[in-house]
């Protein structure tokens, strides 16, 4: 890749107002169906609950000082905005644009390409938002959750969830196809949510991993600050994870509607 | 109408994608008002030439202006007075049918009465009053196109786009389409479509524009292009060595077309009287001339394959 190409990437999206009726779009089309939409990121964490909290976590010795299921808890709710931005973003957003050619129709309007891909990663965000709330909900009713701190988690989904879109509308702009999509989550997602300090704290694992966890694993960074906040326990890392996830998501969504714009403006 | 205020202009238009030149250094104007159409092949470059009036494809080189303005620099402003049919159905699949015109004003500012006004209004002149709730794959392929009329007119535009607008229709649906293309036409939008379909370009446009391999081979108003090409009459029959001689001899301008013989002619068809009573043909026609037979002159090969 040349150096033009690579500097066109990052071009700043020209981006207005039109962003949220993209992303209204995606509401109303969620909004049609959302008794059944509330059903899995509610029955998922309750079902990691009882088996690996209360099932496994039996056998298994505190980790950071937690017992299992408090370690475990505020990770399913960091997994969750992983999960819901991820997949909304490749799977979901592949199908609008290539099967159901939503985008194209979208961009026949004042309403602009880059808009309609910021719509979507907001979209993403939102879905980040809705599931780990409800999951956050879930760990505040079992009681894992008490801290106040922890009602901070929710803006941080917005973020999060803004950061996974975005890694995942990288994939959707060069993916040839949507079975291709195996390829990010097999070695990219499912890798991320077993390393990640989400199961098992990462100071078991060697210093090498734990390095190569820090820079290519964005969930360990999130895993990282919902703990914190869900057990109140500030410390002055946190900052260094909290912006690591700023600015890398910053890059990120800009270098998706790059991508993007490669992929659907000829 | 062949003069007028001049709405879009396209000055050495031209499309590349890679090696593929789409649209080859084209030049034309469409009138306010008018009905325009792009007569060609599949892969003549009408698509193509479309997407750049509706501001979805940048140009390669050329410049294009619409009401105005070039779609380089104004194509918000632009995609704001246009409405787009394009070929493919694009219809918002997770939406009802009026849901689908209410999601589209939103994208044009439209506020949200004057949208409900606009859909109902638009879904009882598209015929569709019926089938509001609907959800889109319960639609005919005929309801889906009227659909997607009604959507390209939610925004009101000045300019309308139909790329292929009765495409895969059937003749009752496509009769339909036509009307409520006519009626437009007679409000006054400019009509801007493309066809493949020598009667349809026939029936609705003032002036067309003939494409192949991404130019513009010959442009003129229908019956003008067919009476200075082919003539009024063409005589068809089945491809016979003898008596492709004996017509030789009388009309030099016999074609061989695949495995007919055509021969056109400017005068009266009685012409074809005297030669039908003293030759053997097999499955003979004599019709009217038409677009295709201009297009088959001028490219010697066939609109549709």
């Amino acid at each position: 890749m040349s150096i033009t190409t690579s500097i066109s990437l990052l071009k700043l999206p020209r981006l207005s107002y039109r962003v949220w009726k993209v992303w209204r779009r995606n509401l109303d089309v969620f909004m049609k169906t959302y008794r059944v939409n509330f059903i899995p990121p509610l029955l998922e964490p309750i079902l990691y609950l009882v088996g690996l909290g209360f099932g496994l976590g039996g056998y298994v010795q505190p980790q950071d000082g937690l017992p299992y299921i408090n370690f475990i808890a505020p990770a399913l709710v960091a997994i969750s905005m992983m999960f819901s931005s991820f997949y909304e973003c490749t799977y979901a957003s592949f199908v609008r644009m290539y099967y159901e050619k939503v985008f194209d129709a979208i961009i026949a309007t004042p309403v602009s390409l880059e808009e309609v891909i910021a719509g979507e990663l907001l979209w993403g965000a939102t879905k980040s938002l809705i599931n780990s709330s409800i999951v956050l909900v879930v760990t505040i009713v079992f009681g894992l959750v008490s801290s106040p701190f922890s009602l901070l988690i929710i803006p941080l989904s917005i973020l999060v969830g803004l950061l996974f879109s975005s890694i995942a509308m990288c994939f959707t702009a060069i993916v040839p196809n949507i079975d291709s999509f195996n390829y990010p989550s097999f070695l990219f997602i499912t890798p991320m949510l077993i390393l990640s300090g989400t199961f098992f704290s990462i100071v078991s694992l060697p210093l090498g991993i734990q390095i190569f966890i820090n820079i290519f694993f964005p969930l360990t960074h999130v895993v990282a600050l919902t703990r914190a906040l869900a057990i109140g326990k500030l410390t002055v890392d946190l900052i260094l994870h909290f912006f690591w996830l700023l600015i890398v998501t910053s890059i990120l969504f800009i270098l998706s509607i790059g991508l993007m714009r490669r992929r659907l403006i000829k | 109408m062949l003069t007028g205020e001049i709405i879009i202009k396209a000055v050495n238009l031209t499309k590349r994608f890679g090696e593929l030149v789409a649209v080859d250094n084209v030049s034309f104007h469409i009138f306010k008002g008018e009905c325009f159409g792009f007569l060609g092949p599949n892969g003549a470059g009408k698509t193509t030439t479309m997407k750049m009036i509706y501001c979805v494809l940048p140009l390669t080189s050329g410049t294009l202006t619409v009401a105005g303005m070039n779609v380089n620099d104004n194509a918000r402003e632009i995609k704001r007075i246009v409405g787009v049919a394009p070929q493919e159905n694009n219809l918002d699949s997770d939406l009802t049918v009026f849901q689908n015109l209410i999601v589209y004003a939103r994208y044009f500012d439209i506020p949200k009465m004057e949208a409900y006004k606009r859909a109902k209004e638009l879904l009882k002149f598209m015929q569709l009053d019926g089938r509001m709730n609907a959800k889109i794959d319960q639609l005919s392929a005929g309801m889906k196109r009227r659909l997607i009329l009604a959507r390209a007119l939610i925004n009101k535009p000045q300019i309308l786009v139909l790329d292929e607008p009765t495409i895969g229709l059937d003749p009752q649906a496509r009769h339909l389409i036509w009307d409520k293309i006519r009626s437009l036409r007679r409000q006054g939008v400019t009509i801007i479509l493309t066809t493949h379909y020598m009667e349809e370009a026939a029936q609705l446009c003032d002036r067309i524009a003939i494409m192949d391999h991404g130019r513009i081979i010959e442009e003129g108003n229908p019956v003008e292009l067919i009476e200075e090409h082919v003539g009024k009459w063409v005589l068809e029959a089945a491809y016979d060595e003898e008596a492709f001689k004996s017509l030789v001899n009388i009309f030099p301008n016999v074609q061989i077309v695949g495995s007919r013989i055509h021969v056109s002619i400017n005068k009266s068809r009685s012409v074809f009287r005297d030669v039908l009573s003293r030759l053997s043909f097999k499955e003979v026609v004599v019709r009217d001339a038409n677009l295709e037979d201009v297009f088959l002159k001028l490219t010697g090969r066939r609109l549709q394959e």
